[in-house]
């Protein structure tokens, strides 16, 4: 079968047209247009190139050794420096001439330690505007060993976290022993003498039925109020939230 | 030609298609296996990465709910280190509060917004039953619906599990800020590209922590390997029950969080 002249030549005009587009795609234009590979490279490459600005802890230590330690003893241990100082790699690579931030007034503290009821129960809080007004916190607590100025003792000892979940609640005054009694016994072998816990609706009464005792507590009927349910099983003695 | 030939050709041209791609595709595997003994060092020098080796790690992040305070240490640590526009509305990362009411309803806000009015106005709502911090960010998917929409191939994941963004190549065209179920990018004014968490790779391929894991100060945030057994957040993994958003959508995320409540999205 013999091929016409026509299609020869239609033949040469695709070959010729071929030719240029793969000589486009293959050789003039670069092969970083197309490779997914080298642009994901070039773009990890600019990600690692970027400057770091917080130096880590470990680093931190080379120099301040005592801090460190001093931190680690204490209830700070799980912070990193930088928390607190800010990015500080710039104060690594230059100690003489950059200084990091050092957070020395009353309000750096309350970003963690102010009272906020989304906050985990137990985790330490203060209302910063009756505790110790104006007084900056670094007066009374050392931010590398925070302690409370007073060693914890009687109940607050071992009851920390009840300790500071009822000094932000309304009960924050009372005393444990208004509602325990603890023997001697109990701080000795505390398993084997058991506070006394209230057991009547009336204990709680003697402030919040109507007669209670104390003006101020908010008031209600205990004969209608709450059925046969013990005020506990609502109302969470160390934090109690209902209020009138 | 008549109808038999042409016939005939469709057969030979359709059947032998397949075949060839075939041929083609075992070619490509045979080039690209005896490239790739020396294929990852040369990787690795394009990338300046060094010694480290992205293949042999694979990283995520766990959250424990119950840890977190809502100081928004993170959020500020991940402004100072990635350079995130200041406004108050671009994060990488964030913290929310849930607020759960008496009604059932649940209000959530974001506390990084303003943070100063969250701290001097603690409101005392008694028609919240519970309330909680909830921190966010790129939950680094294994299966990103951003990057299925980026219609020129700008976002990709890399071989470590880090999801990633080409400022060259983004056009900012949005389409992945639409497509992300978990909210975590953004447009970047500053160069017109989107942005997001990028678990701070610079720092990570270099042995540190990302910058909001590194200042959390109740360890709120764990970072880790979960290729390495002994990694920090395969212990975690162990040791808690865990949970990740919005699993309905089967993008897999690496962001597990313990403690999760059911309202939370």
């Amino acid at each position: 079968m013999k091929v016409p002249e026509q299609v020869g030549r239609l033949a040469v005009v695709v070959a010729v047209l071929l030719a240029v587009v793969l000589a486009a795609r293959f050789v003039v234009i670069p092969r970083s247009y197309f490779s997914t590979r080298l642009h994901e490279a070039s773009t990890i490459k600019r990600e690692v190139m970027k400057p770091i600005s917080f130096a880590g802890m470990t680093l931190c230590r080379e120099c301040h050794a005592d801090e460190y330690d001093t931190k680690t003893r204490g209830y700070h241990k799980g912070l990193a420096c930088e928390t607190c100082h800010g990015p500080s790699a710039r104060h690594a690579e230059d100690p003489m001439s950059v200084k990091p931030y050092a957070p020395r007034d009353r309000k750096f503290c309350p970003v963690c330690h102010a009272y906020d009821s989304a906050r985990p129960t137990g985790f330490p809080q203060i209302n910063p505007t009756v505790h110790n007004p104006l007084k900056p916190c670094i007066t009374c607590h050392n931010p590398h060993d925070p302690v409370p100025p007073e060693a914890p003792h009687e109940c607050s000892a071992c009851h920390a976290q009840i300790a500071r979940t009822k000094a932000v609640s309304s009960h924050a005054l009372l005393p444990c022993v208004t509602c325990h009694d603890a023997s001697e016994q109990h701080k000795v072998t505390p398993r084997s003498a058991l506070p006394t816990k209230p057991e009547t609706r009336e204990f709680c009464g003697q402030c919040h039925a109507a007669d209670g005792a104390n003006p101020d507590a908010p008031k209600v009927d205990l004969a209608s109020h709450g059925g046969t349910y013990l005020c506990w099983q609502c109302h969470y003695p160390h934090l109690p939230e209902g209020r009138p | 030609m008549n109808k038999r030939q042409f016939m005939k050709g469709m057969i030979v041209f359709f059947g032998a298609g397949p075949d060839f791609a075939t041929l083609a595709r075992a070619a490509y595997a045979k080039t690209a296996d005896t490239t790739k003994a020396g294929g990852a060092k040369a990787d690795a020098d394009d990338m300046g990465l060094g010694d480290y080796d992205p293949s042999s790690h694979y990283y995520g992040m766990g959250i424990e709910v119950d840890k977190c305070i809502g100081c928004n240490r993170c959020v500020e640590a991940c402004k100072a280190e990635n350079d995130v526009p200041d406004e108050p509305f671009f994060f990488r990362t964030w913290v929310e509060r849930y607020s759960i009411m008496r009604n059932g309803e649940a209000v959530v806000e974001c506390i990084s917004v303003n943070p100063k009015k969250q701290q001097e106005a603690p409101q005392e709502n008694r028609d919240v039953i519970r309330s909680f911090f909830v921190p966010k960010l790129c939950n680094h998917c294994a299966h990103p619906p951003c990057v299925q929409v980026c219609p020129v191939g700008a976002t990709f994941a890399t071989r470590d599990g880090v999801v990633l963004v080409d400022q060259k190549r983004c056009i900012g065209c949005r389409y992945c800020i639409q497509a992300c179920p978990y909210g975590a990018r953004f447009l970047n004014h500053g160069t017109n590209t989107a942005d997001k968490c990028t678990f701070c790779y610079h720092r990570v391929v270099k042995g540190l922590l990302p910058a909001c894991v590194e200042v959390c100060p109740t360890q709120a945030r764990i970072f880790g390997d979960l290729k390495s057994k002994a990694s920090r957040l395969v212990r975690f993994q162990r040791m808690n029950k865990v949970h990740v958003l919005k699993p309905a959508l089967n993008t897999e995320p690496k962001v597990y969080y313990a403690q999760l409540d059911g309202e939370v999205r």
